[in-house]
């Protein structure tokens, strides 16, 4: 019939689980691994089950559902190691896929003997919870009629909507670690998003407005958007841009919003935290443990572990649980994320950080829920101490280049005059060094709150949260015109 | 029977066989309308670290797209990776549940090209090479590139891959389609650090369709050159300044308002242009910006696109004027005209362009003549690579704001700025060009001379 390793035949894939059936075939590839003289072998296997749906102004444009399956087998020799993936689930295509990854480090399977592999730990079943989750989440009558609700409702609002779209993204994940040094586990993750975007058009001028809101684990979560406070707050921000006049260039004091404003953090800081910068040297940061690198009004963590955030994780891609990390308090860097390799490379302790979009990456230290700790300010107090300056009040992306120097685009921003927020302003970009402007934040308020997004790195596109109460830093460069 | 009808060294996809499963499925449906697209692709790439293999990767992945039209001519698609009989079925399953939900006014139809004759491309597939091998030509390329300057300590992203990749499309009229060819780079991102000074990068990408024709040493010498001239910085003074892009830097910006030339954008309101924009005079008079395709400069060219129209080349603004939109079957359908060879394969079929060319209209005359990348003399700035354009380009408003890397010339003395932003609205760029140079340069996104344009913002760091 099949010499799959995927036990369960039936009509639908869904119903396949990987699980502790599967251990005899695996221990079998690892101790095949382990013989060629492997120091570590490593095997993940996905199956996903994503779809997305767009809505544009009174129709549903596109439904897109895709079905995945894959493994990534890893195999570590000293610091080195070869990784290779392959849509190919059965024995021979895993036992290819194996050698090839054992033939890039020089080894040959059944090449040496003396070796003992003590076998897998019982299995670890982080998903034994959430078999049901996808039949759980919406169906397709159920996500057409509230896209549609959601482009009606930005009509209602306003007419002067040239273009109005609404999305749904959903992505199912099954997935399941196996590693010569016992690993053996298995999760189910279930991300959702929705997404508005809308373009106003009066005479000559346009303005364009977007906002995403993303969940993890909560099949209810579609159900629960509030589509009116949605279209309210997209609609506010496409008006007041519509007629912005290009910000004025140069070093000023700005004040960024929370939730997504907190981009800044990640783009800046975080990225430079991940163990995956240490070892490529690129981090500015390297020497620093227990030593100052942002003003002591800063401190941050990333963990794992928030209730339906969008980063957070029952066990990370390489099967071990997240952590609550801090990485910088009161100003003083306490630690770096880290994975398997950065653990093997750096030395940094590992911290459940091993993360990767799909099979097709080898997993790397990644941020999950990365946020700036709140202070006691209120927002207003931090606008008001600003003479002139900026306020951000909506975020775009942003990235960080290889010696540290990062950018990010403002979205709708406002300029403030006097300790007052004053006219809308557009065209804005933010530009610095992370050493820098981390000693430039001066101030955090007390209004916390986190937002979802992805990030796009090493190990493919993954999904994060990012947060931050309202901060204010002290002067940075702003390009505009 | 649950056999995988691809993967493994020296497997390829067998158009007939997918076919032959697909057809052996749908009859048990009510569909008699589908077309499919499927690729497969294997690749090797190495990484080094200080002389040092750092990580190996090599991959083999397949996936298929299936489209179906029901009754009601409404259209629903599904993708997976899994080639088993199961797994087609299963997508196919999928993209008749989605095809209820398909809008019947926007349904695609088949290409009328897709079973016309396809145009010339030498089909390049080059035989592979060993793990080894690869990490030997990197290491030695690495070693090369740090010797080449005391400064240059490391060369923290770089990579060399090879890949082979295949393409099919087959529909239930009797279109089939199959394409294969082999891809080499080679990306060499050097940082280089002085005392008492912020460290510096640069870096440099090849590609060809055989690694015994990437051209290494030139990859090497780009990215040493370019990291030693950004050692000695300063800062730029916020400003407006007289712009040279480099030809890099021009097809990338050019590329980021492609929408300009898209139908489908344009359809969907997303666009600068609308549907009465063609024939009107979107730059200054010497511009051609055309889409090719069919290039011999571009080794990734495939003969046809994911509806199976036939790749062509098109011009898109000729002396100044938008002449030409890229098209699916369902844009060109809507427009009047035949489909260009630039679609995707969806239920809303994505269209986007292949292989970028701007050159210069040889019968009219630059605004500023004098200027010249080899001998002008008065102060401008050179603009070699633009940063962080999925965020700082406002396509549907024409804006942008994006960090550069660059020099600041005078004298004809190049100094690298430290660190800046160049803003502008696309449309005042394209008019406000005071030169095009004679030399086209051929790079790895497509073909430019260097652009002149006057009076543009750029921010410094004060």
């Amino acid at each position: 019939m099949t010499n799959s390793l995927l036990s369960k035949q039936s009509e639908n894939l869904l119903f396949h689980t990987f699980d502790a059936t599967l251990k005899p075939q695996i221990e079998e590839l690892l101790s095949i691994g382990k013989a060629a003289g492997a120091d570590l072998v490593e095997i993940f296997l996905e199956k996903s089950d994503n779809l997305s749906l767009l809505a544009e102004q009174e129709d549903i444009s596109n439904v897109s559902p895709s079905f995945g399956i894959g493994a990534g087998i890893r195999v570590f020799l000293g610091k080195k190691d070869g990784f290779v993936s392959t849509n190919d689930l059965s024995k021979a295509g895993l036992l290819y896929a194996l050698n090839q990854a054992l033939g890039m480090l020089g080894l040959v399977s059944g090449s040496i003997n003396n070796f003992r592999f003590a076998g897998l730990a019982n299995l670890k079943d982080y998903g034994s919870k959430k078999n049901n989750w996808l039949t759980h989440s919406p169906g397709l009558d159920e996500l057409t009629i509230k896209l549609i609700d959601a482009t009606n409702t930005l009509s209602a609002k306003n007419k002067n909507l040239q273009v109005r779209r609404a999305s749904y993204s959903r992505n199912w994940q099954e997935v399941l670690v196996a590693a010569s040094d016992g690993v053996f586990a298995r999760d189910i993750r279930l991300h959702q998003t929705v997404g508005m975007n809308v373009i106003a058009q009066k005479d000559k001028s346009r303005s364009t407005s977007a906002r995403r809101y993303g969940s993890s684990s909560n099949p209810d979560d579609l159900r629960n958007w509030n589509i009116g406070e949605s279209a309210d707050e997209i609609n506010e921000s496409a008006q007041k841009m519509l007629y912005a006049d290009y910000v004025d260039a140069g070093q000023m004091p700005v004040v960024l919003a929370n939730k997504f404003g907190g981009v800044i953090f990640h783009e800046a800081c975080g990225h430079l935290l991940e163990t995956t910068q240490l070892e490529r040297g690129t981090s500015p940061f390297h020497d620093s443990i227990n030593k100052p690198i942002a003003h002591k009004a800063v401190s941050a963590v990333d963990e794992g572990l928030s209730n339906h955030a969008f980063g957070s994780l029952s066990m990370d891609d390489e099967g071990m649980e997240p952590q609550n990390t801090l990485l910088i308090e009161n100003g003083i860097l306490k630690r770096f994320l880290s994975d398997r390799a950065g653990c093997l490379r750096t030395g940094h302790p590992r911290t459940g950080s091993g993360r990767r979009q799909n099979f097709s990456f080898a997993a790397a230290s990644r941020m999950r829920n990365t946020y700036i700790k709140q202070g006691n300010y209120t927002p207003e107090e931090l606008i008001k101490s600003v003479d002139n300056g900026l306020y951000c009040k909506s975020m775009g992306g942003g990235s960080v280049g290889p010696t540290g120097q990062f950018n990010f685009s403002v979205d709708e921003g406002y300029l403030i005059k006097n300790g007052k927020l004053d006219q809308p302003v557009k065209g804005a970009t933010l530009i610095g060094e992370a050493k820098e402007i981390l000693p430039r934040i001066s101030m955090c308020a007390n209004d916390l709150d986190l937002a979802a997004g992805f990030c796009g790195s090493v190990s493919g596109s993954i999904n994060v949260t990012v947060g931050q109460p309202h901060i204010k830093v002290d002067s940075i460069t702003v390009g505009g015109r | 029977m649950n056999k995988i009808f691809t993967s493994q060294q020296g497997t390829e996809l067998d158009p007939q066989l997918l076919k032959n499963i697909l057809e052996e499925h749908i009859q048990h449906s009510a569909i008699e309308k589908w077309d499919m697209g499927a690729s497969l692709s294997r690749d090797v790439s190495v990484q080094v670290q200080q002389g040092n293999a750092k990580q190996l990767k090599g991959s083999q992945r397949n996936s298929m797209t299936i489209r179906v039209w029901n009754k009601k001519n409404q259209v629903g698609i599904t993708s997976t990776s899994d080639l088993t009989s199961e797994g087609i079925k299963k997508a196919l399953s999928g993209a008749i549940e989605a095809s209820v939900f398909g809008n019947e006014n926007e349904s695609p139809e088949f290409s009328p090209l897709a079973k016309t004759e396809l145009k010339y491309i030498k089909q390049k597939v080059s035989k592979s090479h060993t793990i080894d091998h690869l990490l030997n030509i990197l290491k030695k390329s690495e070693k090369q590139l740090i010797d080449t300057h005391k400064s240059i300590k490391s060369v923290p992203y770089n990579g060399l891959n090879e890949s082979y990749m295949e393409r099919i499309y087959i529909n239930s009229d009797g279109a089939n389609r199959h394409m294969k060819l082999t891809q080499s780079s080679i990306y060499l991102y050097a940082k280089a650090e002085e005392e008492n000074k912020k460290p510096r990068s640069a870096g440099g990408i090849r590609i060809n369709s055989n690694l015994e024709e990437l051209d290494i040493d030139s990859c090497i010498n780009e990215t040493s050159e370019k990291l030693i001239s950004h050692l000695n910085y300063k800062s730029i003074e916020t400003n407006k300044y007289l712009i040279c892009f480099t030809p890099d830097a021009f097809l990338q910006l050019i590329s980021a308002f492609s929408s300009m030339f898209n139908a489908r954008s344009i359809i969907d309101g997303l666009s600068l242009m609308n549907e009465e924009s063609i024939g009107e005079q979107i730059s200054v008079s010497n511009l051609n910006i055309s889409d090719e395709g069919l290039h011999p400069e571009n080794v990734g060219a495939f003969s046809f696109d994911g509806e199976g129209t036939p790749t062509q080349n098109i011009n898109l603004v000729t002396d100044g004027i938008l002449s030409n939109l890229i098209h699916s079957e369902a844009t060109a359908r809507k427009f009047g005209v035949k489909p260009t060879g630039h679609a995707g394969l969806g239920a809303k079929v994505s269209v986007s362009p292949d292989w970028l060319v701007v050159s210069k209209s040889q019968n009219k005359l630059d605004k500023d003549e004098s200027l010249s990348i080899k001998n002008t003399l008065k102060e401008y700035v050179l603009i070699d690579e633009l940063s962080a354009l999925h965020s700082g380009v406002k396509a549907s408003q024409g804006s942008f704001s994006l960090p550069f890397d660059g020099w600041i010339v005078n004298d004809g003395k190049k100094t690298s700025i430290e660190a800046a932003t160049i803003a502008g609205d696309i449309l005042k760029v394209l008019k406000s060009i005071v030169k095009i140079e004679n030399e086209e340069i051929v790079t790895h996104q497509g073909i430019s001379p260097h652009v002149w344009v006057e009076n543009m913002s750029i921010t410094g760091e004060a």
